[in-house]
Protein backbone atom coordinates (compact mmCIF):
# COMPACT_ATOMS: atom_id res chain seq x y z
CA UNK A 1 0.00 0.00 0.00
CA UNK A 2 0.96 3.34 -0.72
CA UNK A 3 -0.20 6.83 0.68
CA UNK A 4 -2.28 9.05 -1.64
CA UNK A 5 -1.24 12.77 -1.37
CA UNK A 6 -4.59 13.37 0.53
CA UNK A 7 -3.44 10.82 2.87
CA UNK A 8 0.03 12.12 3.52
CA UNK A 9 -1.62 15.48 4.25
CA UNK A 10 -4.73 14.07 6.16
CA UNK A 11 -2.36 12.02 8.43
CA UNK A 12 0.48 14.29 8.44
CA UNK A 13 0.87 15.10 11.90
CA UNK A 14 1.00 11.07 12.71
CA UNK A 15 3.38 10.72 10.02
CA UNK A 16 5.94 13.32 11.37
CA UNK A 17 5.91 10.98 14.47
CA UNK A 18 9.29 8.51 14.33
CA UNK A 19 7.42 6.11 15.95
CA UNK A 20 4.49 6.24 13.48
CA UNK A 21 5.94 7.78 10.49
CA UNK A 22 4.69 6.61 6.44
CA UNK A 23 5.37 3.13 7.42
CA UNK A 24 3.52 3.05 10.76
CA UNK A 25 0.30 5.04 9.17
CA UNK A 26 0.17 2.59 6.44
CA UNK A 27 -0.08 -0.23 9.53
CA UNK A 28 -3.10 1.62 10.45
CA UNK A 29 -4.60 1.94 7.26
CA UNK A 30 -4.23 -1.95 6.54
CA UNK A 31 -5.35 -2.64 10.29
CA UNK A 32 -9.14 -3.77 11.50
CA UNK A 33 -10.46 -2.98 14.80
CA UNK A 34 -13.85 -4.16 16.62
CA UNK A 35 -15.56 -2.12 18.62
CA UNK A 36 -18.18 -3.48 20.82
CA UNK A 37 -20.63 -1.09 21.89
CA UNK A 38 -21.43 1.56 20.64
CA UNK A 39 -21.67 3.67 23.60
CA UNK A 40 -19.79 5.91 26.00
CA UNK A 41 -16.68 4.14 25.67
CA UNK A 42 -17.24 2.94 22.25
CA UNK A 43 -17.89 6.67 21.14
CA UNK A 44 -14.80 7.91 21.99
CA UNK A 45 -12.95 5.13 20.46
CA UNK A 46 -14.51 4.56 17.37
CA UNK A 47 -14.01 8.72 16.29
CA UNK A 48 -10.00 8.29 17.06
CA UNK A 49 -9.69 5.36 15.46
CA UNK A 50 -11.72 6.54 12.21
CA UNK A 51 -9.80 9.72 12.73
CA UNK A 52 -6.60 7.87 12.83
CA UNK A 53 -7.08 5.94 9.39
CA UNK A 54 -7.94 2.82 11.38
CA UNK A 55 -8.30 1.03 7.42
CA UNK A 56 -11.20 -1.36 8.98
CA UNK A 57 -13.32 -0.42 11.68
CA UNK A 58 -16.23 -3.01 13.03
CA UNK A 59 -19.38 -1.76 15.38
CA UNK A 60 -21.35 -3.74 17.23
CA UNK A 61 -24.46 -2.93 19.00
CA UNK A 62 -28.19 -3.61 19.40
CA UNK A 63 -29.46 -0.76 20.82
CA UNK A 64 -30.77 2.50 20.00
CA UNK A 65 -29.72 5.78 20.64
CA UNK A 66 -31.78 7.01 23.91
CA UNK A 67 -32.14 11.02 24.76
CA UNK A 68 -30.18 9.84 28.35
CA UNK A 69 -27.28 8.67 26.24
CA UNK A 70 -26.93 11.91 25.21
CA UNK A 71 -24.91 13.08 28.34
CA UNK A 72 -21.60 10.75 27.85
CA UNK A 73 -22.32 8.76 24.20
CA UNK A 74 -20.80 11.69 21.98
CA UNK A 75 -20.57 9.79 18.85
CA UNK A 76 -24.55 10.45 18.79
CA UNK A 77 -26.31 13.46 18.24
CA UNK A 78 -29.94 14.56 19.18
CA UNK A 79 -31.11 13.87 16.03
CA UNK A 80 -30.28 10.23 16.32
CA UNK A 81 -32.55 9.49 19.10
CA UNK A 82 -34.10 6.16 18.32
CA UNK A 83 -31.74 5.47 15.45
CA UNK A 84 -29.82 2.31 15.92
CA UNK A 85 -26.48 3.28 17.37
CA UNK A 86 -24.67 1.42 14.69
CA UNK A 87 -26.23 3.20 11.89
CA UNK A 88 -25.87 6.65 13.78
CA UNK A 89 -22.23 5.72 14.71
CA UNK A 90 -21.18 5.05 10.99
CA UNK A 91 -22.54 8.14 9.81
CA UNK A 92 -20.27 10.18 11.90
CA UNK A 93 -17.31 7.79 10.70
CA UNK A 94 -18.01 8.54 7.09
CA UNK A 95 -18.12 11.77 7.59
CA UNK A 96 -14.70 11.60 9.64
CA UNK A 97 -12.50 9.88 7.47
CA UNK A 98 -13.62 8.26 4.13
CA UNK A 99 -10.79 5.98 3.83
CA UNK A 100 -12.38 4.12 6.91
CA UNK A 101 -14.62 0.66 5.60
CA UNK A 102 -16.83 0.41 8.59
CA UNK A 103 -18.19 -3.06 9.21
CA UNK A 104 -21.56 -3.26 11.42
CA UNK A 105 -23.10 -5.77 13.30
CA UNK A 106 -27.03 -4.45 14.89
CA UNK A 107 -26.82 -7.58 17.77
CA UNK A 108 -25.17 -7.51 21.29
CA UNK A 109 -22.84 -10.58 21.34
CA UNK A 110 -23.76 -13.91 22.37
CA UNK A 111 -21.78 -17.03 22.94
CA UNK A 112 -23.28 -17.90 19.54
CA UNK A 113 -22.14 -14.84 17.64
CA UNK A 114 -19.40 -13.78 19.26
CA UNK A 115 -16.72 -15.71 18.50
CA UNK A 116 -17.38 -15.30 14.44
CA UNK A 117 -18.18 -11.32 15.14
CA UNK A 118 -14.61 -10.96 16.37
CA UNK A 119 -12.75 -13.72 14.05
CA UNK A 120 -11.45 -11.74 11.37
CA UNK A 121 -9.95 -8.48 13.43
CA UNK A 122 -6.43 -7.42 14.81
CA UNK A 123 -7.60 -5.88 17.96
CA UNK A 124 -11.03 -5.75 19.81
CA UNK A 125 -12.08 -3.26 22.00
CA UNK A 126 -14.78 -4.04 25.16
CA UNK A 127 -16.93 -1.25 25.32
CA UNK A 128 -20.17 -3.01 26.91
CA UNK A 129 -22.07 -2.10 29.84
CA UNK A 130 -22.88 -5.48 31.36
CA UNK A 131 -20.65 -8.29 33.48
CA UNK A 132 -22.38 -11.17 31.09
CA UNK A 133 -20.55 -9.00 27.99
CA UNK A 134 -17.47 -8.59 30.01
CA UNK A 135 -16.63 -11.94 30.55
CA UNK A 136 -17.84 -13.39 26.81
CA UNK A 137 -15.72 -10.99 24.77
CA UNK A 138 -12.48 -11.99 27.79
CA UNK A 139 -13.44 -15.85 26.73
CA UNK A 140 -14.61 -15.16 23.29
CA UNK A 141 -10.77 -13.22 22.87
CA UNK A 142 -8.93 -15.99 24.55
CA UNK A 143 -10.39 -19.21 22.53
CA UNK A 144 -9.74 -17.08 19.11
CA UNK A 145 -6.58 -15.51 20.07
CA UNK A 146 -7.64 -12.30 19.77
CA UNK A 147 -6.30 -8.85 22.12
CA UNK A 148 -8.43 -6.80 23.30
CA UNK A 149 -8.52 -3.64 25.66
CA UNK A 150 -11.37 -3.93 28.65
CA UNK A 151 -12.54 -1.00 30.17
CA UNK A 152 -15.15 -0.34 32.82
CA UNK A 153 -16.18 2.92 34.38
CA UNK A 154 -19.19 3.06 37.40
CA UNK A 155 -20.08 6.83 39.19
CA UNK A 156 -16.62 9.00 38.98
CA UNK A 157 -13.90 5.86 38.52
CA UNK A 158 -12.70 3.99 35.73
CA UNK A 159 -10.54 0.69 35.10
CA UNK A 160 -8.60 -0.95 31.79
CA UNK A 161 -6.42 -3.10 30.84
CA UNK A 162 -4.84 -4.70 28.28
CA UNK A 163 -4.65 -8.80 27.46
CA UNK A 164 -2.79 -11.05 24.99
CA UNK A 165 -4.77 -13.97 25.46
CA UNK A 166 -2.42 -16.78 27.07
CA UNK A 167 0.31 -14.57 27.17
CA UNK A 168 -0.97 -12.00 29.59
CA UNK A 169 -3.34 -11.68 32.71
CA UNK A 170 -6.93 -12.05 31.47
CA UNK A 171 -9.99 -10.52 32.87
CA UNK A 172 -11.01 -13.79 34.55
CA UNK A 173 -7.32 -13.79 36.36
CA UNK A 174 -8.18 -10.64 38.21
CA UNK A 175 -12.05 -10.94 39.05
CA UNK A 176 -12.78 -15.09 38.12
CA UNK A 177 -16.64 -14.70 37.66
CA UNK A 178 -19.19 -12.30 37.41
CA UNK A 179 -20.63 -10.59 40.70
CA UNK A 180 -24.34 -11.85 41.89
CA UNK A 181 -26.63 -9.69 39.51
CA UNK A 182 -28.12 -8.75 43.37
CA UNK A 183 -24.82 -6.89 44.24
CA UNK A 184 -24.56 -4.77 40.74
CA UNK A 185 -25.28 -1.51 41.03
CA UNK A 186 -25.65 -0.62 37.32
CA UNK A 187 -25.06 3.29 35.49
CA UNK A 188 -28.56 3.92 35.41
CA UNK A 189 -28.80 3.80 39.97
CA UNK A 190 -25.36 4.65 39.85
CA UNK A 191 -24.73 7.40 37.71
CA UNK A 192 -21.62 8.04 35.80
CA UNK A 193 -19.54 10.99 35.06
CA UNK A 194 -20.01 11.59 30.99
CA UNK A 195 -16.32 12.85 30.24
CA UNK A 196 -15.01 9.89 32.34
CA UNK A 197 -16.65 7.24 29.35
CA UNK A 198 -14.42 9.75 27.10
CA UNK A 199 -11.38 9.52 29.26
CA UNK A 200 -11.26 5.56 29.30
CA UNK A 201 -12.61 5.19 26.04
CA UNK A 202 -9.83 7.16 24.78
CA UNK A 203 -6.78 4.88 26.43
CA UNK A 204 -8.29 2.04 25.38
CA UNK A 205 -8.13 3.48 21.31
CA UNK A 206 -4.61 4.25 22.33
CA UNK A 207 -3.87 0.86 23.25
CA UNK A 208 -5.65 -0.02 19.70
CA UNK A 209 -3.71 2.44 18.08
CA UNK A 210 -0.07 1.23 19.83
CA UNK A 211 -0.89 -2.43 19.02
CA UNK A 212 -1.02 -1.97 15.52
CA UNK A 213 2.04 0.43 15.65
CA UNK A 214 3.82 -2.13 17.82
CA UNK A 215 5.57 0.59 19.84
CA UNK A 216 5.75 1.35 23.54
CA UNK A 217 3.84 -0.66 26.37
CA UNK A 218 0.94 -1.90 26.44
CA UNK A 219 -1.55 -1.94 29.65
CA UNK A 220 -0.54 -5.70 30.18
CA UNK A 221 0.01 -7.53 33.31
CA UNK A 222 -1.69 -3.94 35.13
CA UNK A 223 -5.13 -2.85 35.71
CA UNK A 224 -5.15 0.99 35.61
CA UNK A 225 -7.80 2.60 37.86
CA UNK A 226 -8.73 5.98 37.06
CA UNK A 227 -10.75 8.19 39.57
CA UNK A 228 -11.72 11.31 38.45
CA UNK A 229 -12.30 13.24 41.62
CA UNK A 230 -9.21 12.72 43.21
CA UNK A 231 -7.68 12.82 39.59
CA UNK A 232 -5.60 9.39 40.65
CA UNK A 233 -4.01 7.23 38.10
CA UNK A 234 -3.11 3.93 39.32
CA UNK A 235 -1.46 0.86 37.66
CA UNK A 236 -1.67 -2.10 39.76
CA UNK A 237 0.77 -5.15 38.85
CA UNK A 238 -1.28 -8.04 38.15
CA UNK A 239 -0.20 -11.46 36.98
CA UNK A 240 -1.43 -14.22 35.47
CA UNK A 241 -3.34 -16.65 37.71
CA UNK A 242 -2.74 -20.25 38.23
CA UNK A 243 -6.26 -20.66 39.30
CA UNK A 244 -7.87 -18.93 36.23
CA UNK A 245 -11.34 -20.57 35.35
CA UNK A 246 -10.28 -19.53 32.06
CA UNK A 247 -6.59 -19.41 31.31
CA UNK A 248 -4.49 -21.27 33.39
CA UNK A 249 -3.57 -24.90 32.90
CA UNK A 250 -6.62 -26.97 33.63
CA UNK A 251 -9.57 -24.72 32.94
CA UNK A 252 -12.99 -25.12 34.35
CA UNK A 253 -14.34 -22.80 31.40
CA UNK A 254 -14.07 -24.91 27.51
CA UNK A 255 -16.75 -23.51 25.88
CA UNK A 256 -18.40 -20.06 25.79
CA UNK A 257 -21.84 -19.83 27.89
CA UNK A 258 -24.19 -16.78 28.01
CA UNK A 259 -25.06 -15.32 31.76
CA UNK A 260 -27.87 -13.32 32.52
CA UNK A 261 -26.99 -10.50 33.98
CA UNK A 262 -28.59 -6.99 34.97
CA UNK A 263 -27.06 -3.96 32.44
CA UNK A 264 -25.62 -0.77 32.95
CA UNK A 265 -28.45 1.12 30.75
CA UNK A 266 -31.16 3.14 31.65
CA UNK A 267 -33.51 2.14 29.31
CA UNK A 268 -33.87 -1.31 29.54
CA UNK A 269 -35.07 -3.10 32.74
CA UNK A 270 -32.70 -4.27 35.47
CA UNK A 271 -33.08 -7.93 35.82
CA UNK A 272 -32.22 -9.48 38.97
CA UNK B 1 0.57 -3.24 62.38
CA UNK B 2 1.54 -1.17 58.82
CA UNK B 3 -0.36 -1.92 55.70
CA UNK B 4 -0.63 -1.05 52.03
CA UNK B 5 -3.76 -0.30 51.04
CA UNK B 6 -4.50 0.57 48.01
CA UNK B 7 -1.23 2.35 47.56
CA UNK B 8 -1.92 4.47 51.11
CA UNK B 9 0.42 3.89 54.19
CA UNK B 10 -2.53 2.59 57.05
CA UNK B 11 -2.04 1.82 60.79
CA UNK B 12 -4.36 -1.04 61.65
CA UNK B 13 -5.08 -3.32 64.38
CA UNK B 14 -3.16 -6.44 64.11
CA UNK B 15 -4.89 -9.95 63.83
CA UNK B 16 -7.21 -8.25 61.08
CA UNK B 17 -8.39 -10.05 58.23
CA UNK B 18 -9.19 -9.15 54.95
CA UNK B 19 -13.17 -9.48 55.62
CA UNK B 20 -12.08 -7.15 58.51
CA UNK B 21 -10.31 -4.84 56.44
CA UNK B 22 -13.26 -4.83 53.39
CA UNK B 23 -15.56 -3.25 57.05
CA UNK B 24 -12.93 -1.25 58.12
CA UNK B 25 -12.59 0.24 54.51
CA UNK B 26 -16.33 0.64 54.59
CA UNK B 27 -16.94 -1.22 51.52
CA UNK B 28 -20.53 -1.74 51.18
CA UNK B 29 -20.68 -4.41 48.20
CA UNK B 30 -17.47 -6.80 49.39
CA UNK B 31 -18.82 -8.60 46.58
CA UNK B 32 -17.94 -6.06 43.66
CA UNK B 33 -13.99 -6.19 44.97
CA UNK B 34 -11.54 -8.96 43.90
CA UNK B 35 -8.80 -8.55 46.48
CA UNK B 36 -5.38 -9.04 45.48
CA UNK B 37 -2.92 -9.89 47.98
CA UNK B 38 1.33 -8.88 48.04
CA UNK B 39 0.81 -9.82 44.04
CA UNK B 40 -1.65 -12.85 44.44
CA UNK B 41 -5.79 -12.58 43.85
CA UNK B 42 -6.87 -14.44 46.74
CA UNK B 43 -10.01 -16.86 46.40
CA UNK B 44 -13.13 -15.57 47.60
CA UNK B 45 -13.02 -18.24 50.46
CA UNK B 46 -10.10 -16.65 51.83
CA UNK B 47 -11.26 -13.35 53.15
CA UNK B 48 -12.50 -14.65 56.28
CA UNK B 49 -9.28 -16.98 57.06
CA UNK B 50 -6.67 -15.02 55.81
CA UNK B 51 -4.66 -12.83 58.56
CA UNK B 52 -3.20 -9.66 57.60
CA UNK B 53 0.70 -9.02 58.26
CA UNK B 54 2.82 -6.39 59.04
CA UNK B 55 3.82 -4.52 55.40
CA UNK B 56 0.98 -6.67 53.82
CA UNK B 57 0.48 -4.89 50.50
CA UNK B 58 -3.59 -5.22 49.94
CA UNK B 59 -5.34 -4.12 46.83
CA UNK B 60 -8.81 -3.87 46.15
CA UNK B 61 -10.16 -4.29 42.29
CA UNK B 62 -13.61 -2.99 41.93
CA UNK B 63 -15.36 -4.93 39.68
CA UNK B 64 -16.59 -2.01 36.96
CA UNK B 65 -19.28 -2.95 34.37
CA UNK B 66 -20.41 0.18 32.99
CA UNK B 67 -19.70 1.02 29.67
CA UNK B 68 -22.46 2.98 28.02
Amino acid sequence: MSLTEQQIERYSRHIILDKVGGKGQEKLLSSKVLVIGAGGLGSPAILYLAAAGVGTLGIADGDKVDLSNLQRQIIHHTEDINVSKVESAVNKVREINPDVDVRIYRTHVRAENVREIIRDYDFIIDGTDNFAAKFLINDACFFEGKPFSHGGILGFDGQLMTVLPGETACYRCVFGYPPSPGSVLSCSQAGVLGVLAGVVGSLQATEAVKYILDEGDLLTNKLLTYNSLKMNFRKIDIKKNPECPLCAENPEIKQLKDQPQPVCNSERKITR
Amino acid sequence: MQLIVNGENLKLQDGLTINGLLKEKDVKTPDMVSVELNGQILRRSEFETTELKEGDNVEFLYFMGGGK
